[in-house]
């Protein structure tokens, strides 16, 4: 089927719609014996002409889920695989092999980071938020007298005096679980213990040692004690990584990259 | 998880020819599930899924007690493998419908799955949307409707943040489209689910989602479009969903896969175009589609170039859809001139004839989208004439298919109305021969007639 190749420019050019030629319609057209009437047409749930589209679906779902109901292993691409490297934020040592993890580390962890009290935060948004409430003399004034809390929804307008009523707030109408956190006090960490991200996801979840409760929302980064490392071996890394760097074969921008399957076919 | 080879390659136990015909085995069960109307994914996945990667592992029932074990060491345990691990067994327990009851029963349980569905740990996100999907697969409603509120905050999370959208958190909004889309294919969905799902923020998360662009994930993709297809084609309230813009992130959706097919040649793009197409094909029947003020109206002539560009690639990699695509066409041009002009003035009247040859069903509705066009008129079928049209006509009247000669008559009709000359060159070109093989066939002859008295005496 060959396309005329003027077709692709006018995709790539400006919206528009064609003037229309005139219409002039002929009272015998489509009159018997023959009933040609140009018609919309709508098709049902169940009508027979989604059978190809609906089974191609179910074949694509079929393959799958075949790889899904198996038993799970630390998902590995041997393209992804690298040679074991440290993370190189200041005071971070997780090692990776693979640069998936990687990014994930990073974007947990590193991505957001609060530049008073090193905290991280999942989003740019809850982060200028965090910025606000904690380390803005003014918004401890203004808080007296008026509601100040923002509810953490993009797109939610709601404000309230107390943090503890937008937690509330958030349980309530967002569905948050109820041990989310945004805004409990860091408490001061023990000896050094081996890997940032464990320390922090073993507070996050509302270990025993301290006392506080598990969040979805709020990740720390403190500082720890990196592990000893042969002097030699030091690199110097830029710690300024561009937002839209992706790592190996990363998260998927569009249609670039889109997936790779092993269809059975 | 849906996105890439989570589990790693399997290996082929079997030589090509052998997994063909496994492939020609199972769209056979699965076309004959569907006439039953028994084509369900859940069940069939079920088994299948059972079959191949169960592995003699026998689901246990889980009670309440041991339930909130797993909860518990899913979200405090101290080692991650410990943690995973909960979830995992979890998961198992989970394919037991009586276990599914138990977990929706027992309070807190969804909140929980829905905070490590939103870890920051990667694996028990994965883990976590696991245990989801297979709540979602559940024969019974209860449970499916019970994960709907949770549906909408994580929808609320993820969209939060989109930008910074991460591997973790595509599967997990795969797993939730999937989840929604067994929700909506229930047959209870048209009078129970959806209408709630109209009522919520749900339409407008999932429009979002199908928003061109950078952002756009393939795999997130097709599963809202599949959830927004079985919306739509129930037939709720799909004024609400074109006031709500759907029509033209639809629309530009269209024109994003139109140039993504052409860069690239990675399969996959067709299980979102299957869909989208559908989508748009009924939307535009919907009166609301013809608002007043035209800001509803879908008339950017890049549309049409899209389609084409699709139908070509579709031609290549899935024929079975072509009806589909060219469904949309129909749509398009039956009530529109402007349309119908795109298709004369873009050169497009001549790929259209190449499908003629494709299949009965494509050449009926190539030949209705050519009586969309002739019908409007002369300056129309001057456009259509003379060019390959003829003698493609005479080449369809040569099938066998009643319905496709039908068609062809009724073109046949509006161009000698329409366009002086066409029966002249009809005759000339053994038209009449060609008309007479169907003298005798009950549904043609009396059209046939009709066109013999207009060819020989104008």
């Amino acid at each position: 089927m060959q396309l005329p190749p003027a077709l692709h420019a006018r995709l790539a050019g400006a919206p528009g719609s064609a003037e229309p030629l005139p219409v002039e319609r002929d009272p015998a057209a489509g009159t018997t014996p023959f009933s040609f009437a140009p018609r919309l047409v709508r098709f049902p749930r169940e009508h027979d002409f989604f059978e190809d589209g609906d089974v191609q679906r179910h074949l694509y779902l079929q393959d799958v889920l075949t790889q899904v109901g198996g038993a799970p292993e630390r998902p590995r691409r041997p393209s992804a695989r690298v040679p074991e490297f440290t993370c190189q934020v200041a005071g971070c040592c997780q090692v990776f092999d693979a640069l998936e993890d990687y990014e994930h580390h990073y974007h947990a962890l590193h991505r957001n980071v609060c530049s008073f009290c090193k905290r991280a935060f999942p989003s740019g948004h809850l982060l200028d938020t965090h910025i606000l409430e904690w380390h803005d003399s003014l918004f401890q004034i203004l808080a007296e007298r008026q509601d100040m809390y923002q509810c953490l929804v993009e797109g939610c307008t709601e404000k309230f005096r107390t943090s503890r009523d937008r937690k509330e707030h958030l349980v309530m109408r967002h569905l948050y679980p109820a041990d989310f956190r945004f805004d409990k006090p860091r408490r001061s960490r023990g000896p050094a213990v081996p890997g940032a991200a464990e320390q922090v996801l073993a507070e996050a979840l509302g270990d025993d040692r301290v006392p506080s409760e598990g969040d979805a929302m709020e990740v720390c980064s403190e500082h720890v004690e990196p592990s000893p490392e042969p002097a030699g071996e030091r690199r110097a890394y830029s710690h300024r990584i561009p937002s839209t760097i992706c790592f190996g074969q990363g998260a998927s921008r569009g249609f670039k990259s889109a997936k790779k399957r092993n269809k059975h076919q | 998880m849906w996105s890439r080879q989570r589990g790693g390659l399997k290996p082929l136990r079997c030589g090509v020819e052998q997994l063909r015909c496994r492939r020609r085995e199972r769209e056979a069960a699965l076309r004959k599930a569907r006439r039953e109307q028994q084509l369900v994914s859940k069940r069939l996945l079920r088994d299948e899924a059972l079959e191949e990667a169960e592995e003699g592992c026998v689901a246990m029932i889980f009670g309440e007690a041991e339930i909130q074990q797993f909860l518990r060491l899913a979200q405090r345990g101290t080692e991650e493998k410990e943690r995973e691990g909960a979830l995992v067994s979890l998961r198992r327990g989970l394919q037991r419908p009586e276990t599914q009851q138990t977990f929706i029963r027992l309070e807190g349980s969804i909140r929980t799955l829905v905070g490590l569905l939103t870890s920051n740990q990667a694996l028990l996100q994965l883990e976590a949307a696991r245990c989801l999907h297979e709540l979602s697969h559940s024969e019974q409603s209860a449970v499916v409707e019970a994960c709907l509120p949770a549906t909408s905050y994580l929808l609320t999370y993820l969209s939060g943040h989109s930008s910074d959208f991460i591997s973790p958190h595509l599967t997990v909004l795969e797993a939730l489209g999937y989840a929604l889309s067994q929700l909506l294919q229930a047959k209870e969905a048209p009078e129970k689910i959806i209408p709630s799902v109209l009522g919520s923020t749900l339409p407008q998360h999932m429009l979002q989602l199908l928003q061109p662009g950078p952002k756009l994930n393939l795999g997130v993709a097709v599963e809202f479009a599949w959830c927004l297809h079985y919306i739509i084609c129930s037939q709720v309230n799909n004024a609400l969903l074109i006031t709500q813009g759907a029509l033209s992130t639809l629309g530009l959706l269209l024109l994003d896969l139109a140039g993504a097919v052409q860069r690239t040649e990675d399969a996959g793009l067709e299980l979102l175009a299957c869909p989208v197409l559908r989508c748009l094909s009924n939307l535009l029947t919907e009166a609301a589609a013809e608002a007043v003020g035209g800001q509803l109206q879908l008339r950017d002539e890049r549309v049409v170039a899209a389609l084409f560009i699709l139908l070509q690639f579709l031609l290549q990699k899935q024929p079975s859809l072509l009806p589909e695509g060219l469904w949309l066409l129909n749509n398009l041009t039956a009530n529109s001139p402007s349309f119908c002009t795109s298709l004369l003035s873009l050169d497009l009247i001549e790929p259209l004839l190449h499908l003629l040859s494709v299949s009965n069903v494509v050449s009926v509705l190539v030949l209705t989208v050519l009586c969309n066009v002739a019908e409007k008129g002369p300056a129309y079928c001057q456009r259509l004439w003379p060019g390959p049209l003829l003698s493609s006509l005479l080449d369809t009247l040569a099938f066998s298919d009643t319905e496709v000669v039908g068609q062809s008559l009724e073109l046949l009709q509006l161009l000698f109305l329409y366009q002086p000359g066409a029966a002249q060159a009809f005759l000339q070109q053994s038209g009449l021969q060609a008309l007479q093989r169907h003298e005798e066939v009950a549904q043609l002859q009396d059209r046939v007639h009709a066109l013999q008295q207009t060819a020989l005496h104008g």
